[in-house]
């Protein structure tokens, strides 16, 4: 049989179409995809790492240990090195996690380091008012739920109802400024500009992207802070609005980006459709063009929600730091976000202010993980149905 | 011949220097069916989108000459265009309901027109739908959406939104050409109960189409206008070869 298709010149053979091992192919497929899931496995791991340095927040732990701690966290850490009475001092690779079962199981130990100094209340100037309040019940889980966040306190308290209200209200704010100007400006770039404005608008304001956060944040503490004093007389000069506003200029790019993006690709025969009807410019693109881009603009939306809640050096320079959960707009706050960059640089590790420091950690990552997956099962579905129509 | 709707004197269009229409002349009667037909590219579609003045959006359009709409030139200075199109349906080669539900896709002209009393809302969708002969099968899912429907629906579904409006000229740029026999014989029969109200002008590749739709047929030819008259005239006795060529498949 084969002898005959070779003779007879036939070229559907069994040789040439044999079965070809393409080893680039293979070789490059097997990459991208172990390179897809490393990412993956990246994020899992560093979620991991995070929830579980906040464990030691959930331990009671013997009092005393717990209290003395506290002193030595904001002021000398250099202090580590010389004391070094607990045995995981001496190893100080355990601090890469390298042995992640003493940080977990013996966070005790480290209570063990004295620290003479007091000077402690020059980071949280109000301890020196609660310097002998009974320590039971302090440093527990129960003042998690509390509103006062004094974590260097001779008397610690570590309540994230504060900072909760702090980051929500300036989060709140800044979407308020960001969102409508964001999206009323892609629209304007994608319906109404000529092309060769358009063409001007969109690098320019993504290249407002780039901006470095501190740079905003400069600005804000600088020229914004001053201008809106002067404009509403409010007491404090850093506080939530001034901070909010400046985190919707970083908030700002990506929303408009995404936006004008998803509005770009509503498919032009919608225009056209909309305009043969008898619509103007303007109806085509607030009653046909928006609907329709409404989950890109939705994604947006998310997308600058989860930066400003994430957004740390423009909380530090901006918005005072002060932990209060007022809901005045004009009052200091600190956010999550802050809170951990201010105070993990000088926290004793494996205490109970590191614990909750990396519990904040992984409530900013659980809060973003809840947006999303809110905006993909909820809101996704009951709001396109509802503009769109079902099944759509 | 009926009176004319529509009256073209010399129109000329240039898409920057390219000429796609030369010097086109033609009548299109009132409440009947006058269908374009010709090869690609030989611009019935321009000529059509230049009826509602589509091509405004186009911005390397030039546009000479006068269409006359009941006697009016709508490409003068002072016409509103958005009023205009009011007046003037169209309904597209590719059917593109919005992403809406079923009963907003047909609600949206009346809407944007000023109504907004639900009641009477629903009366014009469910008239306009029913006109379009696609009552029946949609009544029950109004708030589906329309992108559900098939293609055959859609298309019909995009006549109805245009109905919805009340025009007195539609416009169809290839209605049918994306949908299967069965739909286009509905979108005929359509067509054919259409023209009772309205004057149509209908763009097609299909000459059995044309043949079956229309009560007139221009033929075009790159950008020329080669020969206009009666349907049944133009099928069976052209008087320019040209036209006889393309309608019998030598050329085109």
């Amino acid at each position: 049989m084969n002898s005959d298709q070779a003779k007879s010149g036939y070229t559907f053979t069994a040789e040439s179409l044999r079965k070809k091992f393409r080893f680039s192919e293979f070789f490059a497929e097997k990459l991208i995809t172990s390179v897809a899931f490393l990412s993956i496995a990246v994020i899992i791991l560093i979620f991991f790492f995070v929830f579980r340095e906040s464990l030691p927040a959930f331990k009671h732990r013997p009092k005393g240990t717990t209290e003395e701690n506290r002193v030595s966290a904001g002021n000398k850490p250099e202090s580590y090195g010389s004391n070094e009475s607990a045995e995981a001092l001496q190893k100080p690779e355990t601090y890469t996690g390298a042995e992640p079962a003493a940080a977990v199981n013996k966070p005790e130990t480290y209570g063990e380091v004295k620290d003479t100094s007091v000077s402690a209340d020059e980071v949280n100037p109000d301890a020196k008012f609660r310097t002998s309040e009974s320590p039971d019940s302090e440093g527990s889980l129960s003042s998690l739920f509390s509103n006062e966040w004094f974590p260097v306190s001779e008397n610690p308290r570590y309540g994230l109802i504060p900072l909760f209200v702090g980051t929500l209200k300036v989060t709140l704010i800044a979407m308020l400024f960001a969102a409508p100007i964001a999206i009323l400006a892609a629209l304007f770039s994608s319906a109404f500009a000529p092309a060769w404005l358009r063409e001007w608008i969109k690098p320019a304001i993504e290249l407002l992207a780039g901006f470095p956060s501190v740079v905003i944040g400069f600005f804000a503490l600088m020229v914004m802070a001053t201008f809106f004093q002067n404009v509403f007389g409010y007491e404090t000069r850093l506080n939530s609005f001034v901070g909010g506003a400046a985190m919707a200029l970083a908030a700002i790019p990506i929303i408009f980006t995404i936006t004008e993006d998803a509005l770009t690709a509503v498919p032009r025969t919608y225009t056209e459709a909309s305009l043969a009807l008898g619509a103007s410019k303007w109806q085509t693109a607030v009653f046909v063009i928006l609907p329709a881009a409404t989950p890109g603009i939705f994604a947006a939306v998310l997308l600058g929600i989860g930066r400003v809640f994430g957004e740390t050096m423009i909380a530090l320079m901006a918005t005072g730091n002060a932990a209060l959960s007022s809901l005045n707009p004009f009052e200091s706050v600190r956010t999550l976000a802050a809170t951990i960059g201010a105070e993990m640089a000088e926290v004793v590790f494996g205490d109970m202010h590191y614990g909750v420091l990396f519990l904040i950690g992984s409530i900013l990552f659980i809060f973003n993980f809840t947006l999303n997956a809110l905006a993909e099962f909820y809101v996704k579905v009951r709001l396109v149905r509802k503009i769109q129509g079902r099944g759509a | 011949m009926k009176e004319a709707k529509i009256v073209t004197r010399d129109l000329t269009l240039h898409y920057g220097l390219k000429m796609a229409l030369n010097s086109i002349n033609l009548h299109i009667p009132e409440k009947e069916v006058t269908a374009f037909i010709g090869p690609s590219g030989c611009g019935k579609s321009t000529f059509l989108r230049c009826l509602n003045r589509m091509n405004d959006l186009i911005p390397s359009v030039h546009i000479k000459g006068e269409i006359l709409i009941d006697g009016l030139d709508i490409y003068q200075k002072k016409i509103d265009v958005v009023n205009l199109r009011k007046k003037i349906g169209m309904v597209f080669q590719k059917s593109n309901p919005f992403a809406k539900s079923i009963f907003e896709n047909v609600a949206y002209g009346p809407k944007i027109n000023g109504i907004s009393d639900k009641k009477k809302l629903t009366e014009i969708v469910e008239s306009s739908l029913k006109n379009a002969a696609i009552w029946d099968e949609v009544k029950d899912r109004m708030h589906d959406s329309a992108l559900g429907l098939s293609g055959g629906q859609q298309q019909r579904l995009c006549i109805a939104r245009t109905l919805a409006v009340e025009p007195e000229i539609i416009l169809m740029d290839e209605p049918a050409s994306a949908l299967d026999p069965i739909s286009t014989g509905k979108i005929e029969e359509l067509i054919f109960e259409l023209k009772k109200k309205y004057t149509i002008v209908i763009v097609t590749h299909n000459m059995q189409q044309a043949a079956r739709v229309s009560d007139h047929t221009a033929f075009f030819y790159l950008g020329e206008l080669i020969e206009f008259g009666k349907t049944r005239k133009i099928f069976t006795a052209p008087d320019i070869k040209q036209t006889e060529e393309y309608i019998t498949g030598r050329f085109g």
